[in-house]
């Protein structure tokens, strides 16, 4: 269905993996066949432009994305404490889902919320002046929503 | 008539809780009986006061803040509706000497007004620009764009109207006009606030760029980290075409101009041009080599000008009120306002739009009131994750293209970050290379294995092992990745690396120069004559 959308955009692949990663969670690479075909590309092209992007992942991600900000106005705020918190809390590593499925734990390298540091984004949420207690609420509200 | 209440929808003001403030306003308001219009406007850029609520008054705009949904009772509680007395009130938005300060052209209308109102943007003076350009030969818009000296805010400050004139010069059956807004730098958020509070002024700049070249199409290439930034430009864009202000033909001039947002993927390096448009074309977002220029091939191998948001929004404001307005203000050759971002370690951080010459120290300290955490502040980044570290003794710099050049520092896109006392250089240096590693799209040796090697040597450095030789081989490797690579990223991580080294020697276990002078000096005067 999304193919079809953007078949016949110009650079039409990159709002077409957006698409199904907004759709469905990440891009199953069986898909890559299909997207190759209908685009003209060849699937180490497809291959390509997936793994090149930070944002697209091949795999299932957990309920919850919770993203910790590592760039430098963060960081001159104590965003280490939250990374090792987060770590230890969650029983992850960056790139990891907690075994419930819940959280996937991810970087990213600033929100552009610099004057309001630490940031983290759960899903599509940023959050400004977190601490460890406001992690954990957060972390709290992720199990509660299930 | 209904009073009207301005809660911000700024993603830094929904960071700290704006839209429960909102919701907690309108709820109080119905419980009450009292009328009012909630406005979700921009930021007016002061974080450390968000969510800051605003209600309209006879006298003005009045300000209170920090709101968090527990205070809107006791706001109403106090009459806050005719500006009533409250530990939070601010008083008059207008009259906060932090705001009053500030030069704002670029930046007039975020936080002031409804972002997706086209009725108010046209209120405060939108599109005055654009129907002057539609007045003007597409040459004498170029030239107007030139004579005010706007250089490019993205951080090359290449001059935008030779960019143009470039493009315009080509003759081509398809041109283009793309908005970078891929706004990667740590520190930085003004093109962030743009979109999100003012989005119409970057529409009409680029409309304004378009009919100016010839360029018919034009794409907003925006991270993928800032969705509320989407929403609104795709809101505000659909509005300008119901409106005449983007299509087929604009305001029955006969000029088209179509304009679409593209999500870009979480890649650092699109923010460079050539890899941008690559990313833009549906590939990997890997350097091109340069010549041909973007101005002569750019996307999808036509004639493209490549400009940052802030350029962008800066021009309806030069065409509204003429080059000789805008050159007006700033120093030397650079001319104009630069949206400066405060962040980091530091008391009242948001942003401050200047002219350029204010130095530094008035940055940190008049505006920034000091560090967060009341610390001594010991070092400064400027310009994002590429830019140079300042010490103390370089705050006097007036914050100018050329006066940074010669410190072997860059202003780039007006981020600085601010860290305290308790900052170990060593392993911001460390940073440098890995975030290098970690974001380098893998064309230049360089840049793609210098980075991780920079990383392991870093690492011994800072568990103590040979400090002096090592240092000679990271500055040796700081000038193979300065010399042999293609873009910025390879080319300028060298520059907080080696800034660090030469500013702060101490926390790389090297003595400080002199030091050794200073000390000897120092038991000289102990007096041991007991």
């Amino acid at each position: 269905m999304h193919i079809a959308v953007h078949q016949a955009t110009p650079g039409g692949l990159l709002p077409l993996l957006h698409a199904i990663q907004d759709d469905i969670g990440y891009i199953p690479e069986e898909s890559y066949a299909y997207i190759s075909k209908s685009l003209n590309l060849s699937v180490a092209e497809v291959h390509g432009v997936v793994s090149f992007y930070h944002h697209f992942r091949t795999q299932p991600p957990g309920k919850h994305i919770l993203h910790i900000c590592r760039a430098e106005s963060c960081q001159a705020m104590g965003s280490e404490h939250l990374e090792i918190h987060a770590k230890s809390k969650l029983g992850v590593d960056y790139h990891e889902t907690t075994r419930s499925g819940n959280i996937t734990l991810e970087p990213i390298y600033c929100l552009g919320n610099c004057a309001l540091s630490p940031a983290v984004m759960l899903d599509e949420k940023v959050y400004g002046r977190v601490n460890r207690t406001r992690l954990d609420e957060l972390f709290a509200a992720s199990e509660a929503a299930e | 008539m209904s009073i009207r209440v301005y809660v911000p929808r700024d993603s830094s003001a929904l960071s700290m809780g704006a839209d429960e403030v909102a919701t907690r306003v309108i709820v109080e308001a119905a419980r009450r009986a009292i009328s009012v219009d909630v406005i979700r406007n921009g930021s007016r850029g002061m974080f450390w006061l968000e969510p800051m609520v605003e209600v309209a008054t006879d006298k003005g705009r009045v300000a209170y803040g920090p709101v968090t949904p527990a205070d809107v009772a006791s706001l109403f509680d106090s009459d806050f509706l005719h500006g009533g007395q409250h530990p939070l009130l601010h008083g008059l938005t207008d009259e906060i000497s932090w705001l009053k300060k500030q030069e704002r052209l670029t930046f007039a209308r975020v936080g002031m007004t409804d972002p997706v109102s086209l009725d108010d943007y046209v209120a405060h003076d939108g599109y005055r620009g654009l129907h002057r350009a539609l007045s003007l030969a597409p040459a004498a818009i170029v030239q107007e764009v030139t004579e005010s000296g706007l250089r490019g805010r993205g951080g090359a400050a290449f001059p935008t109207g030779i960019k143009w004139k470039t493009v315009f010069d080509c003759a081509a059956d398809q041109k283009y006009i793309v908005c970078n807004a891929d706004e990667g730098d740590s520190g930085t958020y003004s093109d962030r606030m743009i979109m999100e509070g003012d989005p119409f002024v970057l529409i009409e700049g680029m409309t304004i760029a378009g009919i100016a070249v010839g360029a018919t199409r034009g794409y907003i290439y925006l991270r993928s980290e800032y969705p509320d930034a989407l929403a609104i430009l795709n809101e505000a864009i659909a509005k300008a075409y119901a409106q005449q202000y983007l299509g087929d033909n604009i305001l029955g001039s006969g000029h088209c101009f179509h304009l679409e947002v593209r999500r870009a993927a979480g890649a650092y390096i699109c923010g460079e041009e050539t890899s941008l448009l690559e990313s833009l074309e549906g590939k990997r977002g890997q350097v091109r080599f340069k010549p041909p220029l973007p101005a002569i091939e750019g996307l999808f191998g036509k004639p493209t000008v490549v400009n940052n948001v802030v350029s962008l929004a800066t021009v309806p404001i030069i065409l509204d009120k003429g080059a000789e307005f805008y050159k007006n203000f700033g120093m030397g050759r650079s001319r104009g306002t630069l949206p400066f971002q405060l962040a980091g370690n530091i008391k009242y951080g948001g942003l401050v739009e200047k002219a350029f010459g204010l130095t530094l120290r008035e940055l940190l300290y008049d505006f920034g009131g000091g560090s967060a955490s009341g610390r001594p502040i010991k070092a400064v980044q400027v310009g994002g994750p590429l830019g140079a570290y300042l010490p103390e003794s370089q705050f006097d710099t007036p914050l100018d293209y050329e006066k940074f050049s010669e410190l072997w520092a860059v202003l780039g896109h007006g981020g600085v970050v601010a860290f305290d006392d308790t900052v170990d250089m060593a392993k911001m240096a460390r940073y440098a290379f890995e975030f290098c590693a970690i974001e380098s799209c893998g064309k230049c040796t360089p840049c793609r294995i210098g980075s991780t090697r920079g990383v392991e040597v870093m690492e011994k450095i800072m568990s103590g092992k040979d400090c002096e030789k090592n240092i000679t081989l990271v500055r040796d490797l700081s000038d193979t990745l300065l010399n042999g690579s293609l873009c910025a990223l390879g080319g300028m991580t060298p520059y907080p690396v080696l800034s660090a080294i030469n500013h702060f020697p101490e926390d790389f276990g090297l003595r400080r120069k002199g030091a050794m002078q200073e000390e000897q000096a120092e038991l000289e005067k102990v007096d041991i004559s007991y």
